[in-house]
């Protein structure tokens, strides 16, 4: 972005990436997934690098509203002083944190999620995947983030993506708003869950492998960690992948 | 007018002022809340309303409960119009003062009774779910002992007095035939004539009897249960529509700012900020951060306990309960209720400044429970009446975290982590980048 700024030139929209997407292994090939994308269809973006820093969601939701705030206002005033007006996550935490969250502290900008983004680029004709690749018929059962579905009520976005796939859409039970949480939000990913009797990805991860789906898809860093553990967990990495919206889109316009 | 006019009378104005005084503790006690805004957007909260409340619209994404119910509250609610002459004939000595209205009135009669017998049916089918099926949600920790007793009680009440209408329906009826004086011609007995036959043999005296007795059950009975209502799970049919009103319109991610601590964010932030300015004159007791007892919830947190139905929607969805952890949303909102009720109770008999040393949080929920929560906004999306849990959950640990410095060790870390790399794991800010170059 700094390069961009001292070109004097100025991003269609900034690319929010994330700290899943900066620094996870599994979520960076997400990243670039969403990048190929972003270059094939021509967008003027940027990413902030270095200078990008956690939204605060995962402190926010562990009580921490000091952090939460701090973290929030030093974004804020980046994201201000490279006059940002429109962002794309890769992640449903970071676009309910700016988009819901930041014109609480001031910062207000028009953001999206990356499904949003990359249904727009398909309708407009900026992108174009042709006959749905390598999915063609495959069976894709999707995962709704819930800070994507239930937080934010976008629900339909990732699904019409999947279906420029002509893959076979199936629903699993509990889905869109009834859709069961991975068990990695109000920052439990990063610590261990409390006593229970089963974990939540593995609740999960049943429900999705009993319509025995070729494809789990997601569009969250977050559930795919989880999934892909619950996956790993019934040994069927052989039949079922998990993989986010954006490397779905990218393999099948053969990115 | 004779002295059962006068008794009833009594009945009517004691039972109502009772009620009134009842209602006007729980208004106090919401009220101890701290204030939230919820009054703007009055176009789409009337619309929500009329949808939520009125129309029970989250009800029905369960079918089978959902239809049930909605038979109950619509019978409930239009039987009860003629709760209104029941009151009228008992204050003048009349009887069936209504029956003017000729076709018509037999037409209501008509409906009453077929609504009383659905209403009637539906309660057995809801006690059989209760007690009997084995439903995980009416069986979860929280649902013994009293929440469980008032649940049965509720319905036992309901058929015990759709019975009585029909009782009473069904002496009348004979009555009418024997051109009893006082019972005129008047109503039809769609469901009620199949009750005769179990009434016929008596005679004018002992029916006349029966009449009177259920009757008077059946007004007396609905006095009583008005003065329930509010000791129990059932205040939400009243409460249901304020409480819908009073939703939250804005997304269901976003979280409540706390502007107190924007306030300090902000002076830290600023460099031209006088480190050693006087700090703005406090006001009153210095306020805590986040919420250890009911006062430091919000009105709405408040109201939202006094209208749970305790249908237990919320923990049915909540994935940490269907993986067995100790939370349970619903268990959330009945420990605020009875908290707040023993706030209530403290300020009766001590007065308003009585600390009992106890707290929602610690002596009600505990730390376990809260840390369980993914806020995931299930229980939020699943609850009829648009409560939400999370919203406590979220202040009781803002209050762990910020007051107490109390949080599992993991996320202590995770915050050291955000602090000083910007991001919840120890990889350096500088890094950010690494992906752009392994592509
Ligand atoms: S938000 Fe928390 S309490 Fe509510 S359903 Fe999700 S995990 Fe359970
Ligand atoms: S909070 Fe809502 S869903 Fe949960 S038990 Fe109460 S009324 Fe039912």
């Amino acid at each position: 972005m700094a390069e961009m700024m001292a070109a004097g030139d100025s991003p269609d929209v900034l690319f929010w990436v994330g700290c899943a997407g900066s620094f996870d292994d599994r979520a960076k090939k997400i990243t670039k997934a969403i990048v190929k994308i972003l270059n094939k269809a021509n967008v003027k973006f940027a990413v902030l690098g270095a200078e990008e820093g956690c939204t605060g969601d995962p402190a926010r939701r562990a009580g921490n509203e000091f952090l939460f705030q701090m973290q929030a206002m030093m974004n804020i005033q980046v994201l201000d002083a490279y006059e940002i007006k429109k962002i794309v996550t890769g992640c449903p935490h970071c676009f309910n944190t700016m988009k819901n969250e930041y014109p609480q502290l001031g910062g207000n900008y028009e953001v999206i999620h990356h499904s949003q983004l990359i249904q727009e680029l398909i309708d407009t004709g900026k992108l174009q995947i042709e006959g749905g690749g390598a999915f063609k018929g495959k069976k894709i059962t999707f995962h709704d983030p819930c800070y994507l579905g239930r937080a934010n009520d976008v629900y339909e976005a990732p699904r019409a993506l999947l279906e420029k796939l002509d893959a076979e859409l199936v629903e699993m039970k509990r889905c869109r708003a009834k859709g069961l949480c991975c068990g990695a939000g109000g920052a439990q990913m990063f610590k261990e869950a409390e006593k229970g009797n089963k974990e939540v990805n593995i609740e999960r991860t049943e429900e999705a492998l009993e319509v025995k789906p070729a494809i789990i898809a997601t569009g969250c860093p977050f559930c795919n960690t989880m999934m892909t553990d619950g996956v790993k967990n019934f040994n069927k990495e052989e039949e079922t992948s998990v993989l986010d919206i954006a490397e779905l889109i990218s393999q099948a316009a053969d990115l | 007018m004779g002295i059962s006019n006068i008794v009833f009378a009594v009945l009517l104005i004691g039972a109502a002022a009772l009620f009134g005084f009842q209602v006007s503790k729980i208004r106090r006690n919401i009220l101890l809340g701290k204030d939230v805004d919820r009054n703007d957007r009055s176009g789409e909260r009337w619309k929500l309303m009329a949808r939520v409340a009125l129309g029970q619209s989250k009800m029905v994404t369960r079918p089978v409960s959902g239809l049930l119910h909605i038979l109950v509250y619509a019978g409930f609610v239009i039987i009860n119009i003629e709760v209104l002459e029941i009151v009228i004939d008992g204050v003048f000595g009349t009887h069936r003062v209504l029956s003017f209205m000729g076709g018509f009135y037999s037409f209501l009669i008509g409906s009453f009774e077929i609504l009383a017998l659905l209403v009637l049916l539906a309660c057995v089918v809801f006690l059989i779910r209760r007690n009997i099926a084995h439903i995980a949600r009416f069986r979860s920790r929280e649902m013994t002992g009293w929440p469980k007793s008032d649940a049965n009680i509720i319905l036992i009440v309901e058929i015990l007095l759709m019975s009585a209408l029909l009782t009473m329906n069904a002496s009348d009826q004979l009555l009418q035939a024997m051109g009893s004086d006082h019972y005129v011609r008047a109503g039809a007995f769609p469901v009620s004539q199949f009750i005769t036959p179990l009434l016929a043999g008596m005679s004018e005296g002992q029916l006349i009897m029966v009449e009177r007795a259920t009757w008077w059950f059946h007004i007396v009975g609905i006095l009583l249960f008005l003065n329930y209502l509010p000791i129990s799970k059932h205040f939400h049919i009243l409460l249901a529509f304020p409480n819908v009103y009073y939703s939250n319109l804005k997304a269901k991610g976003e979280m409540t700012n706390m502007e107190k601590v924007t306030q300090e964010v902000k002076l830290m932030m600023d460099p031209n900020a006088d480190p050693y300015a006087a700090p703005a004159e406090p006001t009153g007791e210095p306020e805590r951060f986040g919420a250890k007892d009911v006062r430091d919830l919000t009105w709405k947190n408040l109201m939202d306990a006094y209208t749970c139905t305790e249908c237990g929607r919320c923990t049915s969805s909540c994935p940490a309960n269907i993986t067995g952890k100790l939370l349970s949303p619903r268990k959330i909102m009945m420990d605020t209720r009875d908290r707040l009720v023993e706030v209530g109770k403290n300020i009766d008999k001590h007065g308003a400044d009585y600390d009992d040393g106890k707290s929602l949080l610690g002596d009600y929920i505990t730390e376990e429970e809260l840390w369980a929560c993914t806020t995931c906004n299930a229980c939020v999306q699943e609850c009829p009446v648009n409560i939400s849990p999370l919203e406590i959950i979220v202040d009781l640990r803002r209050y762990l975290v910020m007051e107490e410095s109390k949080s599992p060790t993991e996320l202590t870390g995770m915050f050291n982590n955000v602090e000083n790399n910007g991001a919840p794991w120890a990889f350096p800010q500088a890094d950010r980048l690494k992906w752009a170059e392994e592509a």
